[in-house]
């Protein structure tokens, strides 16, 4: 059997190391555009820091694909999938044959155009290692930084090159930070915290022009405001590339849809990780999670589908969003979703020190819909496990769990499950 | 292989699995001069209620979520034990976020620690179950009947 992965990066890897799971004896081709060897994407803000560096930014040992047997053709792009004669195409013309593919491209930022934006040679995005790289050596002392977007990204971006530049601000459309993981009280605790380290911010509004001026560039907000600066960077969102599948005749939406098992509507071909749009079982909908957990589990249950005659008994059915992020020793842990509505009860509440808590649960169906926690990141993991699993809970439960996240508020039987048995079975 | 088994109904909650797990993540001296009077960072943690009480620490799960997680790649498995190099982490604290048992806390030293089984600094013995003085935590082959 013979296996071709397109990527290098979480999804890729948790193929692989799903595949050997299942077969030591099946052939890997890993196929990547990124000449690198496979590193961690987020820690690419924490090189920045000097919190890393170019050896332990590794996602895996340097002796990974020889260890795993795996024919690694780094710096190569695919353009196209044949799945009548199972084949991806190269852009040097050359043609890799399959039996079974793994499609695991990933997103790319996306630049939405901005009058004069063209005219900014210092335009960056932030995703790659070659970003920061570039950003290491551009952005001076003195350099005035300006970033495009409040989000993950922008922020983590912003304290990775803080220490390095001479200011950084943050311009955003949406009137918080992280809007997308984060309530409105959470975010405004972030964003102070942030200020106070040193980023300002443009909130609520946007860059309409970008203009050159005598030695700077200028960017003209909507609000009137108008800030000078030496290096963009542009971290608005990201786009998942679909495109292979796409072209290929295979089934998209905002990404590569998917099924329990990773496989896409094309025969013997799967997708995982950020590039594939799957289902978030805390709240029913199908989604892209773009992030690194889930996008190695898919890999990874792709890899042991895509090995196992008959396929394997192990599915991915329990993605969920869940995210653990830091700023500046500050850190946020969420998961699930924040639904709103009368079967909603909402259990918020600040600690006076910077900490804060906040729960949501549906009473309709006696499950934790999602939580976000700023500090107190003890046994956070119980409250994820609850989500994921869509444990029912009495009121009494789950008042003990979040007074005092622990097992002692499960039943005997589950605890001995956990504690007494070999394989905690929870 | 070895593992940690915790039988609850024998749990006296005197909480000297967290002191000797603390002060083995220390270097193993003197405990009282290590540790007295200071907050202490356990790999183990007691769970008690007043009328029961039982120790947790990693279960070394063999589908370990947070390695399966770990943005870094600093966690992994070296023979069933799931291990972190302290060395490649960032303290994200993905795993925390990702440990069905909360059994990855943040360390004293600012990244995240959990138990190894004492093979970092006991060479292997886990001083949690050598100390505990009503055997409810054992470490052995055999599962522990319910
Ligand atoms: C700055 C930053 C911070 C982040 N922080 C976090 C965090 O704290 N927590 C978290 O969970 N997630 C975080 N993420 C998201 C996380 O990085 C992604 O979810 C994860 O990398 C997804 O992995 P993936 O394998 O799906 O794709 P990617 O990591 O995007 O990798 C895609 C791979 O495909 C290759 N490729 C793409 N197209 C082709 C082609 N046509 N031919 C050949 N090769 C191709 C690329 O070279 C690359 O190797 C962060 C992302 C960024 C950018």
């Amino acid at each position: 059997m013979k296996h071709v992965i397109i990527g290098n990066s979480a999804a890729a890897i948790g193929c692989v190391e799903g595949i050997r799971r299942q077969s030591r004896r099946d052939e890997i081709v890993l196929i990547a555009s990124e000449a690198h060897h496979s590193y961690s994407r987020p820690l690419i803000s924490y090189y920045l820091a000097g919190r890393t560096d170019l050896q332990r930014i590794k996602y895996r040992p340097d002796s990974f694909y020889k260890e795993n047997n795996v024919t690694a053709m780094l710096g190569e792009t695919v353009t196209a999938l044949d799945p009548a004669k199972k084949t991806a195409v190269l852009q040097t013309g050359k043609s890799i044959g399959y039996d079974k593919l793994l499609v695991a491209t990933g997103s790319s930022p996306v630049v939405f155009p901005a009058e004069g934006l063209e005219q900014v040679a210092h335009l960056r995005t932030f995703t790659t290692l070659e970003d920061a790289l570039y950003l290491e050596q551009a952005v001076r002392p003195q350099s005035r930084v300006l970033i495009i977007g409040a989000g993950l990204i922008g922020l983590k971006c912003a304290e990775g090159l803080l220490g390095r530049a001479a200011s950084v601000t943050v311009v955003d459309l949406a009137p918080r930070v992280l809007s997308s993981i984060l309530s409105a009280k959470p975010a405004a605790i972030m964003q102070e915290h942030l200020r106070q380290h040193g980023i300002r911010f443009c909130l609520g509004t946007s860059a309409a022009k970008f203009y050159r001026y005598r030695d700077a560039y200028h960017a003209q907000l909507q609000d009137g405001e108008t800030i000078a600066f030496d290096h963009l960077i542009y971290a608005a969102g990201v786009r998942a590339n679909s495109s292979l599948v796409k072209e290929a005749g295979g089934e998209t939406n905002r990404g590569i849809v998917v099924d329990a098992f990773s496989r896409t509507s094309l025969p013997d071909i799967y997708a995982a990780g950020d590039c594939t749009e799957s289902l978030d079982v805390s709240s029913g909908e199908r989604k892209v999670m773009a992030l690194l957990p889930n996008a190695y589990l898919q890999g990874e249950a792709a890899g042991q589908h895509m090995a196992a005659a008959g396929g394997s008994p192990r599915s991915f059915s329990e993605a969920i969003p869940m995210n653990a992020i830091g700023f500046f020793g500050k850190h946020i842990l969420s998961a699930g979703t924040y639904p709103s509505g009368e079967e909603i009860e909402v259990f918020e509440e600040e600690d006076g020190e910077g900490g804060y808590r906040c729960f949501y649960f549906n009473k309709a169906e006696n499950r934790l819909a999602g939580y976000i926690l700023i500090e107190h990141p003890v046994c956070a993991g119980i409250y994820t496990a609850l989500v994921r699993e869509r444990t029912p809970l009495t009121a009494e439960q789950f008042a003990r769990l979040r007074e005092n996240p622990g097992l002692i508020a499960f039943s005997p039987e589950v605890r001995a499950a956990v504690l007494r048995k070999k394989e905690a079975q929870a | 292989m070895k593992k940690i088994f915790v039988q609850e109904e024998w749990c006296l909650g005197c909480r000297l699995c967290e002191y000797y797990c603390a002060n083995a993540n220390l270097g193993n001296g003197d405990m009282a001069k290590t540790l007295k009077g200071k907050k202490i960072h356990p790999c183990i943690r007691v769970e008690d209620d007043g009328r029961i009480s039982f120790a947790v620490a990693c279960r070394h799960c063999e589908e370990p979520l947070c390695k399966k997680g770990c943005i870094t790649g600093a966690i992994s498995v070296v023979d069933g034990v799931v291990r972190i190099d302290q060395n490649k982490c960032v303290g994200c604290y993905t795993c925390i976020l990702s440990c069905p048992y909360g059994a990855v806390v943040p360390s004293e030293f600012g990244v995240v620690q959990k138990c190894e089984l004492c093979l970092q600094n006991t060479g292997g013995t886990p001083s949690c179950a050598a100390h505990c003085p009503n055997q409810a935590i054992l470490f052995t082959d055999e599962e522990v009947p319910a």
